[in-house]
């Protein structure tokens, strides 16, 4: 059975087992969940997984959300997040079973032995302590250093992780500190107190992709120097590929393939992780812009604050119907806001929005009806875009109420309808949206847009927050109906993966311009612009050693400029 | 100090200032509109016509409304709160000594109540949902749900009848030396704590337990803290505006509702002097203790403000 070769360690060359820093067997971890209406009830998160990690070497986690991963992590530090308990098996750390180490046990080990690095550096800081304070608390709590030693620690690895002013970046509060940073502070604060195991839980998820690469880069070398092991949890293949000796595939709380990296990424034995290796390609012929836009944005100029931040600067740009132009760059270049300044929620301070040959009006509260129907968004929280006391028949019959005054049957069989195109079926019409899953929820926001019969869909990075293989899945929906709904999408995204799938053309913009503009063909063929070339060069690679290509690429760069 | 916290406080205390002289309009309003005549009031029901015409004119009461305001509002700011009509008294001579009787009485209660309500407050969070913590929170709220005068007759009972520990009347007055005066406030210090504790402590409580969602507890946790240094250390500094905020609130009460318990310990403080010169009619008297009630509410929300934006790293320490 190939699943059971697959719990077989990859490297069965007798390895002595002295070097074994983590031993997890047959770990089994449950919680109980609350389901409306229903009886409380305990589901098994992780069924029976065991792994081991030498000392100094990297294990990859990976999975789409719900696998188990950071689960799986947390336990290596006896550490269950929400109602979640470790019910079986034995999590063996250096020798012993933490899970019998009792409270004062495993607080010892937690921070000295075992450290973390979060998600989000941004909210696991405290914003009420400066971050020196913060970085060295654990190392002083276990008293492993005194205080004038560890700050000089601290100081000497943020040196190693590239921060800027590493002397004096520590007596900063988190919010004085970019997102970027602070990743890389939480990597000095998890290696302050010298451990054994770092669990890095996604630390570069939640950046910039330009950003991603120097704090992989970092990361990767003081993994290096100091020798230290680490668990290293995240839904990227490509990421996890960069950094790992080995790579865990994950998914419903159970292993499905354990390997060496070169193994998972080029030669993987189970369809799932074949799946995951092969996804983001979608092929999609660019078509070549028609005679007349229907909708241009001509040098439109936006600011908050009154005129203070400007966020937009001279923007033009044409979208044509029934195709689709992606807007792409970093957060904080104005992608949405221009979205925003498109749909009259920022009325633009300078330049016009003409739509189907007239100008629309700057602010939304003056546009007539009509004018609102063409233009619709899809966000990318879909379960906050959606009242959860409505169900799924509520939210798409209201466009169908509100511009075309549809009522009871007629209603009906239009919803029915619409759910029949995103692949849904009408059984989903009573439901709510907490009875959806992430990928479904974001359906319904594309069936109530459709309902509008819009001839813009303005969609703000719809799949950002979806596991990679639902996140093929909607693109393809929306392929699909663009063909049959003859719908345009104005389609922002950070992820040059999604442009690749889906663009026909692409505008990329940094820092409220935009910087290049054309057919997908021409704006992803080089010669590139300075930053459309970091851009691209930044995106990761399924390829072991791309890592230490692109940075040197970069470096070589900056040097001949 | 930077420009804008400063810019921020500043604006509190303008606001405050514009709010305290509304409320001294609506108080000389309120004041005008109940029935009677001062000097019918003063001279009694056998006065003679001329001598209540004189007394009017003397008084000012045949002045308009809006210019007898200004006079009284000028007067208050030379601290001239006029003189009592039923003692003949000047008002501010005789708040001077209560309001000092009473910010004393306030003070003891709060230097017990507020730090006693706190640590509760952090201990019921730290055993939240167990026995410790219902118990704390079942106490808290018994003790406010029984009103302020059975609090204070049960003491008076117990410690002055009963067990003769303390003295059952707290009279004081300038000459009580420090000790005595101590002596004399414990009860109705005690019956004051009992009734502001259990709304601070259940404040602090929700406001912490708000706080320990956020993902920089687990951060803390993952360190290895004990359980209690986490909620002293990391979530206590990120629940100060809520909790300031409601302390404030108490110590609000303390001065300005302590009417019943200093009548019932017989306390010569503003809560008594209140309500004899409401039974007597001495508008004066009750528009300059409005007044300075007012001011009192006003300025302890004022400091709540500023205490929370203080606590705002982000304000206090900007990019």
């Amino acid at each position: 059975m190939a699943g059971k070769q697959a719990k077989t360690r990859p490297m069965a060359d007798g390895q002595a087992s002295s070097g074994k820093l983590l031993d997890i067997r047959n770990l089994r971890i449950e919680a109980t969940v609350y389901p409306p209406g229903e009886a409380p009830k305990t589901i098994t998160l992780v069924h029976d997984v065991s792994l081991t990690l030498e000392k100094g070497k990297v294990l990859g986690l990976i999975g789409e959300s719900g696998a188990g991963k950071s689960t799986i992590g947390l336990s290596s530090m006896a550490y269950g997040r929400g109602g979640v308990r470790i019910t079986g098996g034995e999590v063996i750390l250096n020798g012993r079973d933490i899970m019998k180490a009792g409270p004062r046990g495993v607080r010892a080990l937690r921070g000295r032995e075992v450290c973390y690095v979060a998600q989000s550096a941004a909210a696991a800081f405290n914003p009420a302590h400066k971050l020196i304070d913060q970085v060295v608390e654990a190392t002083l709590l276990h008293g492993t250093a005194n205080r004038a030693e560890a700050e000089k620690r601290a100081v000497a690895l943020f040196k190693k992780l590239s921060l800027p002013n590493p002397e004096t970046i520590g007596e900063r509060y988190p919010h004085q500190v970019s997102g970027g940073q602070l990743q890389r502070v939480m990597t000095a604060m998890a290696l302050c107190s010298e451990p054994d195991l770092i669990v890095f839980d996604e630390p570069t998820t939640a950046l910039d992709v330009t950003t991603q690469i120097d704090v992989l880069a970092a990361i990767k070398d003081a993994i290096r120097d100091t020798h230290v092991a680490a668990l290293y949890i995240t839904h990227d293949l490509a990421v996890v590929a960069q950094v790992s000796d080995e790579i865990m595939v994950l998914r419903h709380g159970r292993l499905v393939e354990w390997g060496g990296t070169r193994q998972i990424i080029k030669e993987p034995r189970q369809e799932y992780t074949n799946a995951l290796v092969s996804v983001h390609e979608i092929e999609h012929q660019e078509q070549q812009p028609g005679t007349t836009p229907f909708l241009s944005v001509k040098n439109v100029t936006a600011a908050y604050g009154g005129g203070h931040v400007k966020v937009l600067k001279n923007v033009s740009v044409d979208i044509y119907p029934a195709q689709t132009l992606a807007v792409v760059g970093e957060s904080g270049s104005g992608k949405s806001t221009l979205a925003r300044a498109i749909t009259g929620l920022l009325p633009p301070e300078q330049g016009t929005v003409t739509f189907d040959g007239r100008p629309l009006a700057n602010r939304l509260a003056d546009r007539p009806k009509e004018d609102l129907r063409q233009l619709q968004m899809i966000y990318q929280m879909a379960d906050v875009a959606m009242n959860p006391r409505q169900t799924v028949g509520t939210i798409i019959g209201r466009p169908l109420e509100f511009y075309f005054g549809m009522k009871g049957r007629e209603r009906d069989k239009r919803v029915a309808e619409l759910l029949d195109e995103i692949e849904m079926g009408k059984g989903f019409i009573d439901r709510y949206p907490a009875e959806l899953s992430g990928g479904q929820k974001q359906r319904v926001c594309i069936a109530r847009s459709l309902a509008a019969k819009p001839k813009l869909i303005i969609c703000d990075e719809v799949t950002s927050a979806l596991d990679p293989l639902v996140a093929h899945g909607i693109l393809k929906l929306l392929l699909n109906l663009q063909q049959v709904e003859k719908v345009a999408y104005l389609f922002i995204t950070h992820d040059l993966a999604t442009v690749k799938s889906i663009a026909d053309s692409v505008a990329v913009m940094y820092r409220g311009e935009v910087v290049r503009y054309g057919s997908k063909s021409k704006v992803l063929t080089p010669p590139f612009d300075a930053y459309t070339d970091l851009l691209l060069s930044s995106v990761p690679e399924m390829e072991i050693g791309w890592l230490e290509k692109a940075i040197k690429g970069r470096r070589m760069a900056s040097a001949g400029n | 100090m930077s420009s804008p916290i400063l810019r921020l406080v500043a604006q509190r205390i303008l606001l405050g200032l514009v709010l305290l002289l509304a409320v001294s309009v609506l108080i000389f309003a309120g004041t005008q509109i109940l029935p009677g005549d001062v000097a019918q009031a003063i001279l009694g029901q056998s006065a003679t016509p001329e001598a209540l015409a004189n007394l009017r004119e003397q008084l000012g009461l045949n002045d308009p409304a809006w210019l007898r305001y200004v006079h009284w509002l000028w007067g208050i700011l030379h601290g001239d709160f006029g003189t009592a009509q039923s003692s003949g008294l000047d008002i501010a001579t005789s708040i001077g000594t209560r309001l000092k009787n009473t910010l004393f009485l306030a003070a003891c209660a709060a230097i017990v109540a507020v730090p006693l309500a706190i640590v509760l407050g952090l201990i019921a969070v730290r055993y939240r949902n167990g026995f410790v913590d219902k118990l704390i929170s079942g106490l808290a709220l018994a003790s406010t749900s029984f009103p302020e005068f059975f609090i204070g007759y049960v003491l008076i009972y117990f410690f002055a009848v009963k067990w003769q520990i303390f003295p059952s009347i707290s009279t004081v007055d300038d000459s009580t030396p420090f000790l005595e005066r101590l002596q004399a406030v414990v009860l109705p210090a005690t019956a004051l704590t009992l009734v502001v504790l259990a709304h601070m402590m259940r404040m602090t409580r929700a406001a912490i337990l708000n706080v320990m969602q956020s993902a920089y507890i687990e951060t803390a946790e993952l360190k290895g803290l004990k359980a209690f240094d986490i909620i002293r250390k990391h979530a206590f500094p990120n629940a100060i505006a809520p909790v300031v905020n409601v302390v404030m609130l108490n110590l609000a009460y303390l001065i300005v509702g302590v009417v019943v318990v200093e009548v019932i310990f017989v306390y010569p403080g503003m809560g008594q002097y209140l309500v004899d010169h409401v039974a007597k009619r001495d508008v004066p008297v009750v528009q300059a203790v409005g007044l300075i009630f007012a001011a009192v509410y006003i300025t302890l929300n004022i400091v709540a403000d500023i205490a929370a934006i203080v606590a705002n790293p982000r304000l206090r320490h900007p990019k």
